[in-house]
């Protein structure tokens, strides 16, 4: 079946293998504590190492995978490996994280021996979707991490978690057909769904443009891109903690990575459509922050934050696509180390809200009134990640907004900075707010319980990458130059 | 990359403090004192031992790239010494200050952990080396203090901490926009490389001129240019140590610290002047110095009358960077020093007033000086430096400025001078009239608004002996000036290095 298979094929098992694995020994043995969560994971860690040693030392791999008349192709360079590491860290905190979370907040319940799997199912489709060489593995991929998603969101059983998830479903199946078509219209005019192949086959025309439409609505309606965004707080004020942090820095990063792909194979010079995409990216970083700015709630404030913030990664179509090499090499770095940034950030500061919302109890902005007064961790582990949103110095968000400006001032995309500076701006508005609150000295004094230090470390230690990964943003970005990063 | 500790340590030793102070417990005020006022004394001795070496001949860089060919570079020359030599003295001084201000207070966990944040801050805009390490370490100066703005946590606080953030943010980002500009037209400038902005050629002086003015306007905002000073009244609201150190060394000086790295160590004053710009800071200046000064005249409290005079004496600096010649730029950098020791001093006693005696208003200080005369007499040293007089250290800025106005042919300058001069007078002479010579409550008429003895002298030791000393220090910037190691010997020498090629 596997043509090729080769010794080097054995670690890409293993990083696909392993989460999945895992998740179902943790079903039946469900962990109790943090620490043998972290000792765990370091298997597919050293997975991810050795498929790392391979690339770095021959170069990006190709595998060939025969399916009956089907071609499955996979494939591993710089930037897969850095979504991968992205991946297993951030799932890594997310996983340790939930013990103490459970067994402190949820209680004892039969249906959160479901998390452990779903979590490793979605862990192993995320990988499979950055390995993905060809439309079939995408859309597996895209379908298994929609379903273990909406799996994840459905846990807390209750009756609005149920509604929100049921209508998460919904969009996750509409956006998946519509991918499912383009991929059907694809394979039927020129035969073909590896996409090095599809490169050189395709030709513009009304069935391309139709395709690409049809996938790129599909994706960004699961991306929660503006304006398709409306479903994405509902989703995450009923989910558990852990599962928004990996809903937000994670899922809706796979459909974005899959369209972006896309636009590059197959159109890569549509430079009028990538500067429309961009323009709804900028429409999202405004109308984002704006509903951030309003939202009464503090998991609101999170998860419209991430729409703008998703904003600042569409404008990377726009410079990516049909612009002069200069650009696009700056802006591509500029894109990956956004993701990065803003996964880690923002995943930090779901688990930091969680924590903040564990120990006051109150579930909205004004709740945090006086908190600065204990000094909570959690509150300056979000003020820590806020500092990567906003895009300050010297957070991975400022240095990304950096290459971003770099590269649409070199375009001459003046609109664009307009809109990267309005982000920062508000990004700042709403952040402040909350942290206004939590300056307030003739608040009533709050109730606080003790927040598990697994907990707080977790949050504390997302954040701080987040912050530290915008010094060192040379290491991940030569990752991407050294290994073929290239689309 | 030659003894690339020093610059390194200097600034770990307030920012390795932050952790340190947040980790310990609101109750564990002995070992955070130990700890404040330890990493204040190593770093005085840091800059001290930099600032030997670079007598010495000794170079201290360390950099590293952080993305594509951004560097973060710190790099150490005489004038960012300047710039730490003043932000650790004054540190070490204030913190003093602090620790016998917030007494008894609560959140001072908060306080010092932000307060030793803002020093790093400092430090780190002193040090750097380039645009990029600049900008970087101006935006966490405006995180660090945005805490220590709203301190006391009331509504009037608050507000005045959404403005600060206002100002600041957007002033930030402006810079921002203007030095990633300047980074894609010619690369990484390190301050210093002056040949590479005049390289370009005539062609590029429209872009140069319009990068130049929103720099300008990015870092107008914490210099408190007219009109983009509306934040810092309204910040008065903070704890009289904020006050004094935002005033004296971190906010209203990283931006004037700014200014002087942008004309003389990026732009260099030979283009600066080519582009036509010095004359639009020599306007800008004198109409911030005379805006300030009159609205100076018009407060009735003391604090805001203090930061009005902030206003018009952060422009003296600018304007003495506007002089094209050796003497305006000896004036601009000296009076940098100068303007802090004399106004921390002010705030401190300031402090020491509303502490003591609970005296906000100016009508109130009648007869201070009998009650306290240490604070008032440093009250006055102050207070006759910023109108200056000999022998304290605003005569020296002043007396630098009127030369560079000739060296400069810009004779209307010194009507400046002496206008503002008359407006500084005006506005501090009657404060000293009413310590001096008008009897008050130490005289048995009336009493004082809420009297307390906080300490075996006029009040607590803490708050008596920093004044007393920047006081000090001020009369001796001033007496001693001709001696190796002034300020004026430091101005000297920098401005040296600027124009000899």
């Amino acid at each position: 079946m596997i043509e090729r298979l080769g010794g080097d094929f054995g670690a890409v098992l293993l990083v696909l293998g392993l989460p999945v694995l895992l998740g179902g020994l943790a079903a039946c043995w469900p962990p109790r504590r943090s620490w043998p969560i972290v000792s765990f994971s370091l298997l597919p860690l050293l997975a991810l190492a050795w498929l790392a040693h391979l690339v770095l030392a021959q170069g990006g791999q190709t595998w060939h995978i025969e399916l009956g008349s089907l071609t499955l192709q996979w494939r591993a360079n710089g930037l897969t490996l850095l979504l991968l590491l992205l991946t297993q860290v951030i799932t890594l905190s997310s996983a340790a994280y939930a013990p103490a979370y459970l067994l402190e907040e949820i209680g004892e319940e039969g249906k959160q021996l479901w998390l452990w799997p779903l979590q490793g199912v979605l862990t192993t489709s995320l990988s499979l979707i950055w390995l993905a060489g060809d439309l079939l593995t995408l859309y597996i991929g895209l379908e298994l991490m929609g379903l273990a998603a909406v799996g994840l969101m459905l846990l807390p059983g209750r009756v609005d978690a149920l509604a929100a998830g049921m209508r998460y479903l919904l969009l996750a199946l509409v956006g998946s057909l519509a991918f499912l078509l383009g991929v059907a219209l694809l394979l039927g005019a020129w035969g073909r769904l590896d996409l090095t192949g599809l490169a050189l086959a395709a030709e513009p025309g009304m069935v391309l443009w139709v395709a690409v439409a049809l996938l790129s609505a599909g994706l960004l309606l699961k991306a929660a891109a503006f304006p398709l965004h409306a479903w994405l707080a509902p989703v995450h004020a009923s989910a558990w903690t852990p599962v928004s942090a990996l809903h937000a820095s994670l899922v809706v990063k796979g459909s974005f990575f899959i369209a972006l792909q896309l636009w590059l194979v197959l159109v890569p010079e549509a430079r009028v459509a990538a500067w429309l995409v961009g323009g709804l990216g900028a429409a999202a970083v405004v109308w984002g922050g704006l509903l951030a700015w309003r939202a009464a709630k503090l998991k609101d404030v999170v998860a419209w934050s991430t729409v703008s913030q998703l904003g600042y990664l569409l404008l990377g179509f726009s410079l990516l696509i049909g612009t002069t090499p200069q650009v696009a090499e700056v802006a591509w770095e500029g894109t990956w180390l956004q993701l990065a940034a803003h996964s880690l950030a923002k995943a930090g500061m779901f688990l930091a809200t969680g924590n903040l919302i564990y120990s006051t109890g109150e579930s909205h902005v004004s709740g945090l009134a006086g908190a600065s007064r204990r000094m909570p961790l959690s509150l300056l582990s979000f003020g820590i990640a806020a500092i990567s949103l906003i895009g300050l110095p010297p957070s991975a968000g400022f240095t990304a907004k950096w290459l971003l400006l770099h590269a649409s001032l070199e375009a001459g995309y003046w609109l664009w900075m307009a809109a990267l500076a309005l982000g920062t701006l508000l990004s700042a508005a709403y952040i402040f707010r909350v942290f206004r609150y939590s300056f307030v000295e003739d608040a009533e004094p709050l109730d606080y319980r003790g927040v598990p230090w697994s907990m707080e470390l977790c949050a504390l230690m997302l954040a701080l990458a987040s912050l530290l990964l915008g010094l060192v943003a040379e290491w991940p970005l030569m990752l991407l130059r050294a290994a073929g990063g290239g689309a | 990359m030659s003894q690339a500790w020093l610059p390194l340590a200097t600034l770990a030793t307030s920012l390795l403090v932050v952790p340190l102070i947040f980790a310990l417990p609101e109750r564990a005020w002995r070992a955070r004192t130990a700890l404040n006022l330890g990493a204040a004394m190593i770093k005085v001795v840091l800059v001290a031992l930099m600032v030997w070496g670079l007598y010495q001949g000794e170079s201290y860089r360390f950099s590293f790239t952080v993305v594509r060919d951004v560097t973060f570079l710190l790099q150490v020359d005489a004038l960012g010494l300047m710039f730490a030599g003043l932000s650790s003295l004054l540190w070490l001084a204030t913190t003093v200050y602090a620790i016998g201000y917030l007494e008894d207070s609560p959140n001072r966990k908060r306080f010092f952990g932000f307060f030793s944040l803002c020093v790093a801050s400092t430090v780190g805009i002193a040090l750097a080396g380039n645009l990029f390490t600049f900008l970087l370490f101006y935006e966490l100066l405006t995180l660090s203090t945005y805490p220590l703005v709203v301190h006391r946590g009331h509504t009037k606080a608050l507000n005045a901490g959404a403005i600060y953030l206002r100002y600041t943010l957007t002033g930030g980002l402006v810079l921002l926009l203007g030095v990633v500009a300047l980074h894609v037209m010619v690369g990484d400038v390190s301050f210093g490389e002056r040949e590479m902005l005049a390289d370009l050629g005539p062609e590029a002086h429209g872009l140069l001129t319009v990068l130049f003015l929103i720099m300008l306007l990015g870092l107008g905002v914490k210099a408190a240019l007219v009109p983009l000073h509306g934040w810092l009244p309204r910040a008065m609201v903070a704890p009289a140590p904020v006050s004094a150190l935002l005033h004296a060394v971190a906010v209203v000086k990283a931006g004037a610290f700014g200014i002087v790295r942008l004309v003389y160590d990026v732009y260099g004053i030979g283009l600066t002047y080519q582009l036509g710009l010095l004359t639009l800071l020599a306007v800008i200046a004198t109409v911030t110095i005379l805006y300030g000064s009159m609205r100076a005249l018009a407060q009735h409290e003391l604090k805001p009358r203090l930061a009005f005079s902030t206003v018009s004496q952060v422009s003296y600096i600018v304007l003495g960077i506007s002089l094209f010649g050796p003497f305006g730029t000896i004036a601009g950098l000296v009076h940098l020093m100068h303007q802090g020791l004399m106004k921390v001093t002010l705030f401190y006693c300031a402090g020491n007033y509303a502490e003591e005696l609970g005296v906000h208003r100016i009508d109130q200080l009648n007869g201070a000086g009998r009650r306290m005369p240490l604070t008032s007499i440093a009250f006055t040293v102050g207070a006759l430096g910023m109108i200056g007089l000999p022998p304290v250290a605003g005569f020296i800025s002043k007396w630098y400025l009127g030369m560079g106005a000739v060296q400069a042919n810009m004779p209307w300058v010194i009507l400046v001078l002496v206008a503002s001069s008359l407006l500084n007078a005006a506005y501090f002479l009657p404060i000293l009239y009413r310590l001096w010579f008008r009897p008050g409550p130490a005289h048995g008429i009336g009493e004082w608004p809420e009297e307390r003895h906080l300490g075996r002298f006029e009040t607590s030791g803490w708050l008596l002996w920093p004044a007393v000393a920047t006081a000090l220090f001020s009369i001796m910037a001033g007496l001693l000036a001709g001696l190796p190691f002034s300020p004026l010997d430091l101005a000297t020498f920098v401005t040296a290095e600027e124009y000899t090629p």
